[in-house]
This record gives C-alpha cells, structure tokens and sequence, in this order.
C-alpha cells in the first residue's frame, strides 16, 4: 500500500520554510507533515483560515485508513438511517419522494461499501449506533438533511487528505462528490443557494462528532 | 456490493494488485491504470512505469495536475462570463449562473496562487468560444462542463502528492459537484449520473471534451 505522504515536497513560499520537512525521512511524523500541508493551505482558503486549519489538520493525525473509514461509516449509517426513516416519517411527495428514494438508496450503498472496504484492509466495521431524529414534517426533514448533507461533505474533506492508500483516496472522493450532489439537491429543495461559497471547508473529526452526537440516541 | 476495487473504477482491480511501496508506489499506479478501454472515464496513464503523470503537459508533479484544473476554471468562469453577457437567462437562474461563475473565478485565483505558492507557473487563460443558441441548450453545456469538470478533479484526487494541494482540491471538487447537481436538477436530470459512487474522468478524456471551445 502506497503512502501519499511520503514524498520530498519542496515550497517556494519562505513562509513554509520552517516547517518544511524532508518527507521521505524515516522519522517523519506525520503531524509535521499535516502542520506544512495546513500553512500552505492558508494559501488557498487564506490566512485567516489558516490557525483553525491547522488544528483540524492535526486533529485526524494518526488516524490508520481503517479509522478514517469507520469514522465516515459511522455517518453514513446516520444518513441511511435517516432516509430509510424519513420515507415515510417526513411524507415527502413528488419530486421529494423520489428524491428521498434515490438518498436512501445511495447512503445504503456507501455502508455497504465502506463495510466491504474495512473488512479487505482487516479492519473491524463499526456497528451501527441507535439514531434519534428529532423533527417534524417536510420541511424539518430538509432543514436536518442539509446539516447531515453539508457535514458529511466537509468530513470527508477533512479526513481524506490523511488517507494513504489510493484506492482508499479514490473511493472516497467519489463518495464525497456524490454528498454534495446531495447537498445541493436538498439545497433546492430548501430554495436555498446549492453551492453557498467557492470551498467547501473541511471539518475535523471532533466538529463531525459533536454536530452528529444529539442523533446519537 | 461494491467494494474499494469496484469503487475507485474498473482499471482499479489491476492497480490495487500492483500498487506496492515507497517511490515505486506512483509508478506502479499509472501503469496499472494505463489499458482498460471499457472505461473510457478512467484514470488512463500517459505511459507505463516511466513515473511520467498524465498531466505532465501543464507541468511536473501537483503543479501539473494544478495548472491542469486552472486550465478547466477559466474555462469554466469565461463561460459563465458569456452566459451572464448573452441575455438569455432571467431571475433566478441568471442569479444561479452568476453566483457559478464567481465561484469558478474564485477558484482560479485559488489555484494560481497555489501553483505560484509551489513554485509553479500559473498556466495561461485560454481564450475560448461558447455556441450559446437558446437558453436550453446552454444549461445543457453547463451541466455537461460540470459534471465533467467535477469527475476531472476526481480523476487527479489520488495523484496529488502534497495534502495541502489535495485538501484544496477537494474543496474545489465537491462544489463542481454542487454545481453539476443543480445544473443537472434545471435540466430535469438526475443528481448523480454515476449512481452512488462518481467516476473519474481522464486528462484525455477531459481534454478532448473541451477541446472545440478553446479557440486559441
């Protein structure tokens, strides 16, 4: 299995000086490695964005793929779950309910996925927790399956630049594309903007967690 | 049930057996994707094992693969730009268009300081050309440069050596995926085209596609 972080990265931005790193160093750990790739970030999402960056960066530092994994079964059992519930419980109708048809079935496929994945890396899926979803009707359905749409995206964005394997990469960055063809579709649904900013910023592991943990029954 | 193999592609089954460790990992990957045809979306390697990338003609490493994704955004944002200038879209949806459209631009100067920030030379604005006939047709080519410009970002993902460059290619890449599920929700058609997993899309492929609005 090849490590994506074990590659010499040279910067040009004086900036990084500092913190450059000769990558292919047996003693590299990888929290000096998340820390540079989090500055030169800052590059992108700008400065200001850099310091809260850098803490979810290092947030997800030592996590093995399977961990990644687990964690992201782990809300897309929430999704599935919740739109396996909302078939009925959020009486959606029209283009809704084919639209909740068509969630349903894809958040069921990437459990299953993510479960056959942990297993071929020998890794133990995660049971599935016990969800509570507090809402009530059409439209509380859609305020709640933005927050989960729009924080899925961004946990997987957060947590996929610490994979290592490619295959692993690649599985979820075509999972992620497909939350936020969610999140968008939902976005319509709610006559709100589907694609809100230019970014959509990643989300540490313990923001993912806290924003889920009142579903957790 | 799919698993990671089926996930990541077709030319994935090969490349996952091939993959080994350390400096010889990249090559092996792009050799291993180089020959399926039945994936005419796949992640199609330039050539085998000379560790050469596919988007080698912009430039080496993640600058290549950058100035590769800064081509597609200035093709993106001067379409939006004709689009917005042609008069055929209203309202809400010339609102959706504009707001695409800053956001593509957004994610040029992204990509050019990012190019600039490893050393790179930022890859020159294309000068393009749009067939812009009726409002119909024109939501078609945006939902098409969408969809395709969300599965080229997918295509690259996993050859992106530095995690700061992939965690801002990721940014990027699910908000073409927004872009392309609203586009494709005006058009009547499906969010997700791929089903439940997105494809990737090639360089070739992706290049090919774009190829007749690029005028020079």
């Amino acid at each position: 299995m090849s490590n994506r972080l074990e590659r010499k990265e040279q910067f040009a931005n004086p900036e990084l000086a500092t913190v450059n790193v000769d990558a292919d160093s047996e003693d590299l750990s990888r929290s000096e490695v998340l820390l540079k790739g989090a500055l030169a970030a800052g590059a992108v999402y700008g400065t200001l964005a850099v310091g809260p960056f850098v803490r979810k960066a290092l947030a997800m530092t030592g996590s093995s793929d399977v961990d990644i994994l687990n964690f992201a079964l782990t809300l897309e059992y929430l999704e599935a779950k919740f739109y396996e519930e909302a078939k009925s419980r959020a009486k959606p109708s029209g283009e809704l309910k084919s639209l909740v048809n068509l969630l349903a079935e894809d958040e069921q496929q990437h459990v299953e996925a993510l479960t056959a994945t942990i297993k071929q890396l020998g890794g133990k899926p995660v049971a599935e927790p016990k969800f509570d979803f507090p809402y009530s009707g059409t439209g509380g359905f859609l305020k709640l399956a933005q927050t989960f749409e729009d924080t899925g995206v961004s946990a997987y964005n957060g947590a996929a630049p610490m994979i290592k394997s490619k295959e692993v990469l690649a599985a979820a960055g075509g999972i992620v594309q497909v939350e936020a063809r969610h999140a968008a579709a939902i976005a319509l649904q709610n006559k709100a903007e589907p694609a809100p900013a230019a970014f959509d910023k990643p989300l540490d592991e313990k923001q993912v967690l806290k924003a889920v943990e009142p579903f957790l029954a | 049930m799919p698993d990671v193999k089926q996930l990541a592609g077709p030319q994935s089954r090969r490349k996952f057996l091939a993959v080994g460790g350390g400096s010889t990992a990249l090559a092996a990957f792009l050799a291993a994707c180089g020959s399926d045809s039945d994936s005419s979306t796949g992640t199609t390697a330039m050539s085998s094992g000379s560790g050469k990338s596919e988007t080698a003609e912009f430039g080496k490493g993640d600058v290549g693969i950058l100035n590769y994704a800064l081509t597609l955004e200035y093709l993106e944002t001067a379409f939006y730009a004709d689009v917005v200038k042609s008069g055929l879209f209203k309202g809400a949806d010339l609102e959706t268009i504009r707001k695409f459209g800053k956001e593509e631009a957004e994610h040029v100067q992204a990509l050019t300081q990012a190019v600039k920030s490893l050393g790179g030379k930022p890859a020159p604005e294309p000068k393009t050309e749009f067939p812009l006939k009726s409002a119909k047709s024109v939501l078609e080519l945006a939902a098409t440069v969408e969809n395709l410009g969300a599965a080229a970002y997918l295509g690259q993902a996993a050859n992106i050596e530095s995690p700061e460059v992939l965690a801002s290619a990721l940014a990027i890449h699910s908000v073409e995926g927004r872009h392309a599920a609203a586009l494709n929700t005006l058009m009547g058609t499906t969010i997700t085209p791929d089903g439940a997993f997105a494809k990737p899309a090639d360089v070739k492929t992706v290049l090919k596609s774009v190829e007749p609005f690029i005028v020079g």
